[in-house]
């Protein structure tokens, strides 16, 4: 019977082996070490499942009621050491799963920037990272290249072995923007940007995809990813910048209505404003920024004045309908040009795209930084790497 | 007619609400209403309406209430069932440029309604009426604290229900997912009825779980039997008082929500919206924090029913009752404590991801102690291998392989790889039907002869058993495969055709575990046509340890003609072996509260309400809450609210009982 079981088995091996298990042998260094710390905590309690259900099937078997020959106690019902032992097993398995984790979530936070290409390959100063703007729109995926000066849809490409830096956002509803090969996923939200950094090893073309359900054309909402070796790369860039196409206001205003299934499509040269107007939801003319709202805000508001700072919308991706009782729907009406409000934005970046080379010391833990704004804050306190106290 | 006057009645209601164009939903239209008019007319026929009317729907007897619920979650089951194997079919045929069979329209609708059908409709009902059922009986009292809050909580839930299967007739579903998630489910980006549906069948259903939540824990806190101190509850009833207590802390949560949602929606307030300082986060935070310990509201008295019948069918006590009892209220509390782990991929930080994912590792500690407590209780027993123990056995085989697959996703970063994907499918499944299923059809097959007065049919349980087990391995294991493979939920179709095959062993798992949900209607059908052959006139067949052994099946409607006394935590396995006799002489009347169709009318209203708010009918929304408030405050001048039984009848029954029990020698 045994045999037999094995025998019906073998096809499930084969079939098992014909997978592409992209999350178990990806191609990029940051979803490997994820893949690791997988396989780790699998193991860890597997040390406690597999006893476990061994001795379920065998306290079923053997004390069975046809079985007068196994002991029977009625009553017995306490004891101090076993009970310590199913108490303490768990946890010594949860205090090693758990350091681990604290130690994994920290090292492969998405905001952190990488600090190794791969294993006992560390990031040194010519590993420059390749920043991609990314926006979810419905139902496809703008990638930007703010460096290159161009964009794609429903494509990306990165050079194999060099840092990317991804900024994230969306224009409508929430995303999930997910490349198993290279990395886990992060959510893309209106209004809001998100971050990931990885790294892609071995050259190859990829699937991406949206991971978090968005509407009617979700299933659709895929697109290659490219790893490239550097001359591929640069030959890919060449060929976008020889379309001629510009990714201006306007087409982008055209690309965010909600479309299935968008083929491919490139672009010679971007807005370079577009991302963040994208970001702060203040593509259409007239709009107020909302980082430009935010920084009046934070100077006190426009107080009551500012109620009245409103124009009607027409449209806002969908043809808008406002609630049955709310007020009719209206943005808030920018209070500068739309070109002084871009070079404001611009004033109010700063020049914190600037690559700075990070701490590579070990982790410690207390000297950590903090992802995100504040270790942006500290890089600019701290130009460079090796004055940095540790 | 005029236009306007058209649409002040009809609000946005006409002719092409109705979903005509799709053929599918048009077909199961007309089976419905055949189905339904046969019915009707066979109660008709057989003069049924008076009888159930007076008998059932207006009936304030926590039994009764409880088999009803146990009926409204069979009867969603099949629903939420049917959308299932569709979404499987679907994504078992939609490869290598095939479409499929259903439309983004259609198909995202089907998700939408499984998630909250099973969640709300099938899962709920089922463990509040077991809990309904039993809780009364195992603390030896004669019914919960508020009687007609029963009925109203019951027919509320109906009336959530009926919100939702109208969804599928007269407009349409949400189609955003199970929660809803904003932006998507604004009005900007969902302008139509669906998320609408989804709100009000929430809201209606949900007073009567938070009121049914308030009704038990003041069951179990102000009404156990002299001498059953807490630490003498039945495990079954401390797990239901915690899943209470959950309900009472946490519906409240999603009410809110859903209300800002709705203002969101109807009023144009900026909760949840992109702009004016609206922020969607907000909601998944907030929804979560009731989403989480929903989780542990379903399984917890899943838990309570293996606990009892570990220990009963064992033939032994249970190991480690106090542990069992502290590993329940450490879940209770630390539920609260993990939500975040639904959202780590939303870009917070490391340390709050961290925090988030060790706080749910521990919560396996006290799972994993009630694992081996129910191991050490079959440890030295006398295992009889009867249905309910079968499903315990494949429970805990079961469970933990969903317990270690939610371990590994509460690791973030390796979550960040399998969030959202079929993994992660495969993971809630394995402990929703592995844990919560898997217990309801053990506490069914268990209580089942204490409702009815005889056992169910072995052969066709064991049938059930065998294709719902092998049927979910089936079906779920794939899912497993494909979230390693790298693909996500809800997809509509395909184009890598390498993955088809495990959609369609999927697909084949889940047509066993019809098969299983028909033997399971089958297994129900025989025992009542062989009931004389099955019958258990002792009123306890398992060799019960728990209190509603002691009383006979079913109980009559006061449960104990004698308040029972209290001296150890199995009350009745104690009594039985102090040679307990059954008192025969010095009946008194019993205090008994009086049925009321007022919990129907409310509902009735509350479903008319919220129809008219779906469908901007304001004149009917207007109407229908003026009178939900008039019936309110009408009822409370209704003064006949309780009765008698008189002593002789009593008498009478308790003595029928003796001669039965005579009978048997």
């Amino acid at each position: 019977m045994r045999r037999f079981g094995t025998l019906l088995l073998l096809p499930l091996i084969g079939l098992l082996s014909g997978c592409d298990f992209v999350v178990l042998a990806p191609a990029g260094d940051i979803a490997a070490q994820q893949r690791d710390l997988l396989v780790v905590s699998t193991g860890l309690m597997l040390i406690i499942i597999i006893p476990v259900m061994a001795l379920t099937v065998f306290f079923a078997w053997r004390y069975r009621q046809s079985n007068t020959s196994a002991t029977y106690a009625p009553d017995w019902d306490h004891s101090t050491k076993l009970e310590l032992l199913i108490w303490a097993a768990p946890l010594l398995i949860i205090i090693c799963l758990g350091a681990l984790t604290w130690l994994g979530t920290h090292l492969l936070d998405p905001y952190r920037r990488i600090d190794r290409i791969e294993a006992g390959q560390p990031v040194t100063q010519e590993h420059k990272p390749i920043r991609v703007e990314v926006v979810a729109l419905d139902w496809k995926w703008l990638f930007i290249y703010p460096d290159l000066g161009i964009a794609a849809v429903n494509e990306l490409a990165a050079p194999v072995n060099q840092p990317i830096d991804f900024r994230i956002t969306s224009s409508a509803v929430m995303n999930s923007f997910y490349i198993p090969a290279l990395a886990g996923q992060i959510y893309a939200m209106p209004g809001m940007e998100t971050k990931l950094h990885a790294v892609i090893n071995r050259p190859g073309t990829y699937t991406g995809f949206s991971a978090n359900y968005s509407g009617a054309g979700f299933s659709g909402m895929r697109f290659a990813f490219h790893g490239f070796s550097p001359e591929a790369f640069d030959q890919w860039v060449a060929q976008a910048r020889s379309g001629g196409t510009t990714l201006s206001r306007d087409v982008y205003l055209a690309l965010e209505q909600p479309s299935e299934n968008e083929p491919v499509r490139r672009f010679a040269s971007v807005d370079p404003d577009l991302y963040n107007a994208i970001l702060n939801m203040c593509v259409e003319r007239g709009k107020m920024c909302m980082n430009e709202m935010m920084s009046i805000d934070a100077k006190g508001g426009l107080g009551l004045a500012g109620v009245r700072n409103t124009l009607p919308l027409e449209y806002d991706k969908f043809a808008r309908r406002g609630a049955v009782f709310g007020p009719d729907p209206a943005y808030v009406a920018s209070i500068c040009t739309a070109e002084e409000a871009a070079a404001a934005a611009r004033a109010a970046r700063g020049n914190q795209s600037d690559w700075v080379l990070k701490d590579l010391s070990p982790l410690r833990g207390a000297g950590l930084l903090r992802p995100g704004v504040a270790s942006l804050r500290a890089e600019a306190a701290m130009p460079s790497a090796s004055q940095r106290p540790l | 007619m005029s236009d306007s006057l058209t649409k002040f009645i009809f609000g946005r209601l006409s002719w092409e609400s109705l979903p005509l164009h799709e053929p599918i939903v048009v077909a199961t239209f007309a089976v419905v209403a055949l189905g339904g008019v046969a019915l009707l007319a066979a109660l008709t026929y057989f003069r049924l309406w008076g009888y159930l009317w007076r008998e059932w729907f207006t009936s304030v007897d926590h039994k009764k209430i409880g088999i009803m619920y146990m009926v409204l979650g069979l009867v969603m089951l099949l629903r939420g069932f049917s959308d299932a194997i569709m979404m499987r079919l679907q994504q078992a045929i939609a490869f290598n440029g095939s479409e499929g069979y259903l439309n983004a329209h259609h198909y995202d609708q089907i998700f939408t309604a499984h998630g909250v059908i099973m969640i709300f409709f099938v899962a709920m009902p089922f463990v509040t009426g077991l809990m309904n059922y039993v809780v009364p009986l195992q603390i030896g009292a004669r019914d919960v604290s508020f009687p007609f809050l029963n009925n109203f909580s019951f027919w509320m839930t109906v009336g959530g229900a009926v919100l939702v299967m109208m969804s599928l007739f007269v407009g349409e579903f949400a189609r955003t997912g199970w929660l809803a998630y904003p932006p998507l489910s604004n009005i900007g980006y969902s302008p139509d009825v669906g998320v609408d549906y989804y709100i009000w069948a929430l809201q209606v259903a949900g007073v009567g779980t938070t009121l049914s939540g308030i009704n038990l824990i003041c069951t179990i806190v102000k009404m156990r039997a002299p001498g059953m101190t807490m630490m003498r509850m039945p495990v079954f009833t401390w797990t239901s008082l915690c899943t209470n207590v959950l309900i009472v802390a946490s519906f409240p949560v999603l009410t809110a929500v859903l209300a800002m949602l709705g203002l969101d929606r109807y009023v144009g307030t900026n909760f949840f919206t992109n702009d004016f300082g609206g922020n969607p986060m907000m909601y998944v935070n907030l929804i979560w924090i009731w989403g989480h310990p929903e989780v542990y509201i379903l399984i917890l008295p899943l838990f309570g029913v293996f606990s009892e019948v570990t220990s009963t069918f064992s033939g032994k006590r249970l190991f480690g009752y106090t542990s069992m009892v502290y590993a329940t209220v450490v879940i209770t509390i630390l539920s609260y404590l993990v939500w975040l782990h639904h959202f780590f991929t939303m870009g917070s930080g490391a340390s709050v991801n961290s925090f988030f994912g060790i706080t749910t590792m521990i919560i396996s500690i006290p799972t994993g102690a009630k694992i081996f407590n129910w191991l050490f209780t079959m440890y030295r027993g006398r295992i009889r291998f009867e249905l309910p123990m079968m499903w315990t056995v494949a429970f805990m085989l079961t469970f933990v392989v969903g317990g270690m697959t939610g371990v590994l996703l509460a690791v973030p970063p390796a979550d960040f790889v399998l969030h959202n994907s079929l993994f992660l499918i495969a993971h809630f499944h394995n402990v929703i039907i592995g844990g919560v299923l898997f217990g309801l059809f053990a506490g069914i097959a268990y209580w089942w002869p204490k409702a009815f007065g005889f056992k169910l049919d072995p052969f066709w349980g064991k049938v059930s058993f065998w294709c719902w087990v092998v049927g979910f391995w089936l079906a779920f294991m794939p899912l497993y495969v494909l979230g390693l493979m790298g693909v996500t939920r809800r997809m509509r179709v395909f184009d890598d055709p390498s993955l088809q095959i495990w959609f369609v062993i999927a697909a084949v798992g889940a047509v066993l575990i019809a098969a299983g949900i028909a033997a399971f209607l089958i297994q129900i059908f025989v025992s009542i046509r062989r009931r004389e052959a099955l019958t258990d006139p002792t009123g306890d067949p398992w060799d019960g340890r728990t209190l509603e052994w002691s009383t006979s099946s079913p109980p009559p409607a006061y449960n104990f003609a004698f308040t029972p006394v209290v001296r150890d935590n199995d009350a009745w396995w104690d009594m039985k072996k102090a040679g307990y006799k059954r008192p025969l002489s010095g009946y008194k009347p019993i205090h008994m509260p009086s049925n009321t169709g007022t919990g129907v009318v409310l509902a009735a209203f509350s479903v008319a309400l919220g129809f008219g708010l779906i469908w901007y009918m304001w004149w009917l929304a207007a109407l229908s809450f003026v009178c939900l408030i008039a019936t309110a405050i009408g009822h409370t001048f209704n003064y006949h609210r309780d009765f008698h039984i008189p002593a002789t009848e009593v008498e009478q029954t308790e003595e029928a009982r003796t001669a039965l029990l005579a009978a048997q020698g």
